[in-house]
């Protein structure tokens, strides 16, 4: 029987920092309505968080709060007062949850969480975004702008594409000014843009630092820490000054050889977005393991910085349609997201790919046993597939994932150990049978 | 021929396999090509302007056990995805050389990716069909979206879209479409002469044969059915609303009007008859069509209007149809139908229009518990 695995308490400056940030921001919104600062609606998958800003509109997340409440088991009340407001058990959660939010009281003027001033839905890819923001335009009274981006279609987007959303961004800015009163400065974005880039380097490389092994952090669990950053508040000199803290102690970890665990046993790349209310739960049951996520498809839902993409401060507009269209997870069709987790697996060195299926993302899990099959038949990587929800607890069936979780690691614990003994017989040793 | 004829002949075009249609067509057009469009709207005048025989591609309906797709697709999946997709394992669609796929829901989004990979020998494009409909830049982008599909065909087929060809398919198209217009007016003026579960396999029907053709025999159909007898009955008259993709069965319909009900407006093939009016102007083919699509298009759950509320478009249609309640019909686990109920029914009681929910799947069998609700909607209604 293999040692016991233990975690390291080890999130220290990264996880404190994130938290700081995102809770300063937090603040900010809730003080919003009184200090007469306009907020905007917007959401996570490829955003134009920098234009926003540049505008002088803060931006306000409604995934955050969703899986915010989650994380905190605040979730599933807010979601039966959307059902038993006509919602089906059947539509994402994270909706419901922000929906029940607004039935229950929390949301709206005067209350912790504002209606925002203006809603720009970035449909990038999503087709629930839609529904979502159109369903806060009807309760909030606020104006929606329905930011179109094609999806991708082919390797790049045509030069169409890109005109398309340019064009729409330039709308978007003139509206803007009509809610704030105040006049757009492009160099201003453009200084935005210079410390969203110092982000993206920074996000980038903590990412290509989970190559060592061990990798210096779960790349699924501990993403959060960086994603809410990246993400959010991107754009910012304290996220860019984030990001250098973050690598020098991930870089520290690494030249110290530490890890998340006691011991890295086996090296994952996991697809698909958590289990929020049952987050430390679902956690452990990998840990247990020695299992660490080295790569993570959730992880570029905002964007996709560890291929290289920027932005560019002399393409500013360009540059973030360029993002919206080709440089994050949700434009992107699932199977070149297959490619995107080959190269996980190849470059990152995984043994196994871990698909968590949620049922409220259809856009993330619809088909996921088509890239299953693609993995292992086609592939030969090793590949879980488990279910629960990212938001709502009534999916989350711990014995059942435990079960599958737990033979799923006994057999690839087995595969690796016949592959050891394999390469023990080919470098000389006599086969097992034959030494008793 | 008699309406009853011409129903026997569509009924039959519908129950037979869509590959064996399209194996049909070709025969007949030796070295020609059939292209299938799943739900909801697809440019079938871009398909008939290169020459090839546009069909609906619109699930297995009953007719198709699952053997392979449910391992692709997780349980809460619609089934028109899991069909369609097992449509092609089972070789059903064997014959049809192209299918085209939109942004009309995330599944239907995987769906056409994962289409293509396991059936790589096929034309398999994705539309991106614009959901912002109100800015300058809409009409042309979605004009371009529609050459990249041309553009498609002729690296697939070797088939060019002329602009004389396709204007020429818009005014058939328009034909086929003003037909399928006189036929739900006819349903609303008089139900008691065409049930819906006619109207709706003849409409199906017309999505599986030439649209020459089938203007032939709507014409036909029309003039028949002004000289059928029927005595009006004391129904309930209902707008079907949320069946704009999967398709319910046939039995489903039948049930719904056995329970009591007029069905005098619906959404089922909805995007056969995307158009509010004909497309009309001169001019490049390319942008007329991107215009219509962008500013004459019928409110749809899955197209964002920004410039009406989303239960505008349905109030306007119970008006319209001098309806006297709405039965709400998603299909299960359809995102968009089931996102727009919520909304649309808020509209509804705003309004004071009556209305109840009947969820669906394709391949549902037994209908006694929905028959029970409905008649006990109905009778509310028409004793209260």
């Amino acid at each position: 029987m293999p040692a016991q695995v233990t975690e390291r308490q080890y999130q220290g400056k990264v996880h404190e920092d994130s938290r700081r940030l995102m809770s300063a921001w937090m603040g900010e919104l809730g003080r919003a309505e009184a200090e007469g600062r306009p907020t905007g609606a917007i959401m996570i998958s490829g955003n134009c968080v920098e234009l926003l800003r540049a505008c002088h509109i803060l931006p306000m997340f409604p995934e955050v709060t969703a899986l915010q409440n989650a994380i905190r088991h605040k979730s599933l009340p807010l979601i039966l007062k959307a059902e038993q407001a006509g919602y089906s058990s059947d539509n994402c959660a994270y909706v419901k949850a922000d929906i029940g939010l607004f039935l229950e009281g929390g949301m709206g003027p005067g209350k912790p969480m504002p209606f925002p001033n203006l809603i720009v839905c970035n449909y990038v890819g999503c087709n629930v975004y839609v529904k979502w923001f159109e369903h806060l335009a009807d309760i909030s009274g606020a104006k929606l702008f329905m930011l179109d981006v094609p999806f991708l279609r082919a390797a790049e987007p045509s030069p169409a594409d890109i005109q398309y959303v340019v064009g729409q961004l330039r709308e978007l800015i003139a509206l803007c000014e009509g809610v704030t009163g105040e006049k757009f400065d492009i160099d201003e974005l453009r200084e935005i843009i210079g410390y969203s880039i110092r982000a993206e380097e920074g996000y980038s490389r903590c990412k290509h630092l989970c190559k060592h092994k061990p990798a210096p952090f779960d790349s699924y669990f501990d993403s959060i820490n960086l994603m809410g950053p990246i993400n959010v508040l991107r754009g910012t000199k304290e996220v860019a000054d984030f990001f250098d803290v973050a690598v020098a102690e991930f870089e520290g970890l690494v030249a110290q050889g530490l890890g998340p665990l006691s011991e890295e046993r086996f090296r994952t790349v996991v697809e698909g977005p958590p289990p929020y209310p049952y987050y430390k739960n679902f956690r452990n049951l990998f840990a247990k393991w020695g299992a660490v996520a080295v790569q993570s498809t959730y992880s570029t839902v905002g964007g996709i910085w560890e291929w290289g993409f920027r932005h560019d401060p002399a393409r500013p507009l360009e540059s973030i349609a360029e993002q919206m269209l080709r440089e994050n997870l949700t434009n992107r069709s699932i199977t070149t997201r297959y490619q995107q987790i080959r190269r996980y697996v190849e470059e990152w060195d995984a043994d196994a790919l871990v698909i968590h299926s949620i049922k409220s993302c259809r856009l993330f899990s619809a088909g996921q046993g088509d890239m299953r099959d693609y993995f292992t038949r086609e592939l030969g990587v090793s590949t879980l597939l488990v279910e629960s929800d990212l938001e709502d607890p009534r999916y989350y069936a711990e014995a059942q994932l435990k079960n599958r979780i737990d033979a799923f690691f006994e057999a690839l614990e087995h595969k690796k150990v016949v592959v050891r003994a394999a390469g023990r017989r080919g470098a000389g040793a006599p086969p097992a049978e034959a030494s008793r | 021929m008699t309406p009853e004829q011409i129903l026997d002949q569509c009924r039959e075009l519908v129950a037979r396999p869509l590959g064996a249609v399209a194996e049909r067509w070709k025969a007949a057009h030796p070295g020609g090509r059939a292209v299938a469009a799943y739900p909801v709207w697809a440019p079938a005048e871009l398909i008939h302007a290169a020459g090839m025989l546009p069909l609906s591609l619109l699930g297995g309906g009953t007719s198709v056990e699952l053997t392979h797709a449910d391992a692709r697709f997780q349980s809460f999946v619609c089934s028109i995805a899991k069909s369609t997709l097992e449509l092609g394992f089972q070789d059903i669609v064997k014959g049809i050389d192209g299918f085209v796929f939109s942004n009309i829901c995330d599944v239907a989004r995987n769906l056409s990716s994962i289409y293509h990979r396991n059936f790589p020998d096929v034309f398999v494009e994705y539309l991106h069909l614009p959901q912002n409909s109100t800015s300058p830049g809409v009409a042309g982008y979605a004009a371009s979206e529609l050459r990249r599909l041309t553009q498609g065909f002729e690296g697939a087929f070797g088939l060019k879209v002329t602009e004389p060809a396709l204007a020429k398919s818009i005014e058939t198209y328009n034909a086929l479409r003003a037909r399928v217009r006189a036929l739900y007016a006819f349903r609303i003026a008089e139900p008691q002469r065409l049930s819906t579960t006619d109207l709706y396999v003849t409409l199906r029907a017309a999505t599986l044969a030439p649209p020459e053709d089938a203007i032939g025999w709507l014409d036909d159909l029309l003039a028949g059915l002004r000289l059928r007898d029927a005595r009006p009955r004391d129904r309930l008259r209902v707008v079907v609303e949320g069946a704009f993709c999967e398709q319910p069965p046939l039995g489903l319909l039948e049930v719904l009007e056995e329970a009591g009900c007029y069905v005098v407006e619906d959404d089922l093939m909805l995007g056969w008859r995307w158009f509010t009016a004909d497309v009309a102007g001169d001019g490049d083919p390319f942008e007329r069509l991107g215009a219509a699509y962008v500013n004459q298009a019928v409110p749809s759950s899955v197209r964002h209007e920004g410039r009406e509320h989303r239960s505008t478009g349905l109030i306007e249609k119970v008006r319209r149809a001098n309806a006297q309640a709405v039965v709400f019909m998603p299909a299960k686990f359809c995102e968009p139908a089931l996102f727009d109920y919520v909304l649309m029914k808020q509209g509804l009681e705003r309004a004071g229009i009556p209305h109840m929910i009947v969820e669906f799947e394709e391949k549902m069998w037994t209908f006694e518990r929905t028959r029970n609700e409905i008649e006990t909607f109905v009778e509310s209604m028409l004793f209260d």
